[in-house]
């Protein structure tokens, strides 16, 4: 491993952690797509074709917006946001499942399906499979198709079938087991778009490369606008893919401080959390060997976030393995946390951003401040250079913040938001 | 965490599994009848009464599940059963005890334990496979968990002299089905068709060719599972395969949404039993009646339809 550089790292394992935890009825499908994978990844026609949808679908590369006035609350450090809440469709999910799509149409593959949480990757999945002409199938557990339903009907005007779970914990953890039941029964058929850098290998892998391309942007962004590297990269962290896309082209450079930020939910005392490097162990969940919230007999534990997105017992393999390494740290930031650094960006800003993403921007106030009392600084004593990943943007969550600050006057449509009320 | 590139060159034969297998071959001329239930369901005390209902009344093999949060293997009976028994307080403990509780009762009827990887890794594979052997079971059946990914398991199941079932599907390639088949011992699971357990109508029509490649690849013996739920396809199955595994028709006689009076539960057992006599009936009669013909898949029924295209 020595002589490869750490953002180029490939599957199966990733240290200790990944693997393929998964019935043999998978392997040969999840062969067929890692060969397929690697074929395109040589192939200069995938890539063009990639870059194009980026630029004329996505609306790529996303902007860099330097925001001044949160970072007086981050210590006073300079914080730059990677926007990629002004993706196509809202977030940056967009850039795995365009590039998995295209993988789709080169294997003759007719039909995805896919999980999602609070409705962002089942949206996106069902946008790439309008726009390819492919069948689409979104599975989500009941609880979020109840509080997401707005995103239910978005995915079945973009001519999904969403499929409500109605399975144990009802949420994105048995969304993600139905989905894989479906695929054992359909997999010479169908493909499994999976949204997050888990799941059985070359998964975590693969994902983590069609995310990169945000890092890749924002390294040379800010290159150009602060003529540096970036002090510290902040980012949210639920299964990780986008945390992992904006690390991935810093971490070769050791003088950039990685910092993941994890759900802390209501508190990591309260056990109601999804703080796996906090409160979690090595486990198996979903074919992938990683951290994992479970009890004394090895059973998944339920998590617990205000943001849905966030609100998963178990985390990308190689944010395990970045975690071991001490290239990365994590750490959970609470609801209270988040929703204050949610409101913070609306005010100073003008950027409502996904709850999930709050958690960054929370983290980079608590980087900034820890900063400042220590007398902290960038090189040559300039301000700290942090920059965020704004995984998404925060229309999804309005219903949410409306119901944790009391926005609405009284007696106004209240029996509405609780029925909408989601966890992010 | 090393790759398994070599098959394992693990017996595959010499375990009590296999040479019960290898004695209703030999001496009966018909495949063994494997029946799975959970621990746990619907309490610890009558899970062991629901077992001992299915050795009284013709199982050869018993397969005990652990329950688990999230069997991405199992179709809505067997995940209701699982669920039920961790809503009742199911313990992975309760394994050990449930299988000393069936091998003092039945010690000719060998009982592998059915399990996802996580309750293992987190009791720790040598530890588990050493309480397990204590207990006197036979070993496991790892639904999740591929040769690839297995080499504490291969230790610990070596060091412990457990059998190791893993499972084979359609779709697995002739070099997997060697590595599998190496890596196994007791006897190598066949899954009939792509998909997860679940009572069907029809048997898959790719059980028999799977089961014929598992032996190319150097088997001895294959049990065919998924999908099979009636003594009619236990014995279509029966006559090329040497084991008929049957786990959500089973479990289906004892579902319930709530509490069951002893009257009520006792019913259940009634209806288990007669559950699992057509099934002992089924692979009793598979090669005794065995037409040299194409197999017809059948119908639950009885009724007889044509076999699917090849």
């Amino acid at each position: 491993m020595t002589d490869v550089k750490l953002s180029d790292v490939s599957g199966p394992y990733f240290g200790e952690y990944g693997g393929r935890y998964v019935p043999e009825a998978l392997i040969a499908a999840l062969d067929e797509l890692d060969t397929e994978f690697r074929k395109a990844a040589d192939d200069p026609e995938f890539a063009a074709e990639l870059q194009r949808l980026h630029r004329e679908y996505t609306g790529r590369p996303s902007a860099l917006t330097e925001v001044q006035r949160f970072a007086a609350h981050a210590g006073g450090a300079r914080v730059f946001l990677k926007r990629e809440d002004l993706n196509h469709t809202g977030s940056h999910k967009i850039n795995n499942v365009l590039g998995q799509a295209l993988l789709v149409k080169r294997m003759g593959k007719k039909r995805l399906i896919a999980e999602t949480g609070a409705g962002q990757h089942g949206v996106a999945t069902a946008t790439a499979a309008a726009l390819m002409d492919l069948e689409c199938v979104v599975y989500m557990g009941e609880e979020d198709t109840r509080r997401q339903a707005l995103n239910v009907a978005r995915m079945r005007l973009l001519g999904a079938e969403v499929v409500p779970v109605k399975i144990g914990s009802r949420t994105l953890k048995d969304a993600i087991n139905e989905a894989l039941r479906d695929w054992v029964a359909n997999v010479e058929t169908t493909h499994y778009l999976l949204g997050t850098v888990t799941g059985p290998h070359p998964f975590p892998e693969m994902v983590r490369q069609f995310h990169r391309i945000i890092g890749e942007e924002a390294r040379e962004q800010l290159l150009e606008r602060a003529g540096r590297l970036p002090d510290v990269v902040a980012a949210c962290v639920g299964g990780g893919s986008n945390a992992l896309g904006i690390f991935n082209a810093f971490l070769d450079d050791k003088g950039v401080e990685l910092r993941g930020f994890e759900a802390g939910g209501e508190g990591i005392e309260s056990g109601r959390h999804a703080a796996r490097f906090s409160g979690g162990a090595l486990g198996v969940l979903h074919g992938a060997r990683s951290y994992l919230l479970q009890d004394d007999d090895g059973q998944t534990l339920p998590s617990h976030s205000v943001s849905a997105g966030l609100d998963y017992p178990s985390v990308g393999p190689a944010h395990a393995w970045l975690h071991d390494l001490g290239r990365a740290t994590y750490e959970p930031v609470t609801d209270d946390e988040a929703m204050e650094a949610f409101r913070l960006l609306c005010r100073t800003e003008g950027i409502i951003p996904a709850i999930e993403s709050a958690h960054a921007l929370a983290g980079a106030m608590r980087v900034g401040k820890a900063a400042a009392a220590e007398g902290r600084t960038g090189p040559d004593g300039e301000p700290l250079l942090i920059l965020v990943n704004l995984s998404g943007r925060g229309d999804k969550d309005v219903a949410t913040a409306a119901r944790w600050f009391g926005l609405l006057d009284e007696g106004v449509a209240t029996e509405e938001l609780e029925r909408q009320e989601g966890r992010g | 965490m090393s790759t398994v590139t070599e098959p394992a060159t693990g017996p595959q034969t010499g375990s009590s599994t296999s040479d019960l297998i290898a004695r209703l071959r030999e001496q009966e001329n018909r495949p063994a009848l494997v029946g799975y239930l959970p621990v746990g369901y619907p309490t610890v005390d009558r899970s062991v009464e629901a077992l001992k209902t299915l050795i009284d009344h013709g199982t050869d093999i018993i397969e005990l599940g652990v329950p688990y949060t999230d069997p991405v293997l199992d179709g809505p009976v067997i995940q209701a059963a699982a669920q039920g028994a961790l809503d009742a307080g199911a313990r992975v403990r309760d394994v050990f005890r449930v299988v000393r509780e069936l091998t003092e009762y039945a010690p000719h009827v060998p009982v592998l334990v059915m399990t996802y990887w996580n309750p293992v890794l987190k009791y720790g594979a040598d530890a588990f496979a050493r309480d397990l052997a204590a207990a006197g079971s036979a070993g496991l059946i790892t639904p999740d968990l591929i040769p690839d990914e297995a080499a504490d398991w291969l230790a610990a199941s070596e060091a412990h002299g457990l059998d190791r079932v893993f499972l084979v599907a359609p779709s697995s390639t002739t070099e997997r089905l060697r590595l599998t088949v190496g890596a196994s011992r007791g006897f190598v699971y066949a899954a009939s068709l792509m998909g997860v357990t679940g009572e069907r109508n029809q048997v898959g029509s790719r059980a028999e060719q799977l089961v014929a490649d598992t032996r190319a690849a150097g088997a001895v013996n294959v049990c065919v599972g998924l999908g099979v739920s009636t003594g009619a396809q236990a014995a279509q199955v029966g006559r090329f395969a040497d084991g008929v595994i049957v786990g959500s028709a089973m479990v289906r006689p004892l579902l319930s949404d709530g509490p069951l009076t002893e009257d009520e539960w006792t019913a259940r057992l009634r209806n288990l039993a007669e559950v699992t006599e057509d099934l002992a009936a089924g692979v009793r009669s598979a090669r005794a009646t065995a037409p040299t013909d194409t197999p017809a898949a059948v119908a639950p029924g009885g009724a007889t339809t044509s076999g699917e295209a090849p």
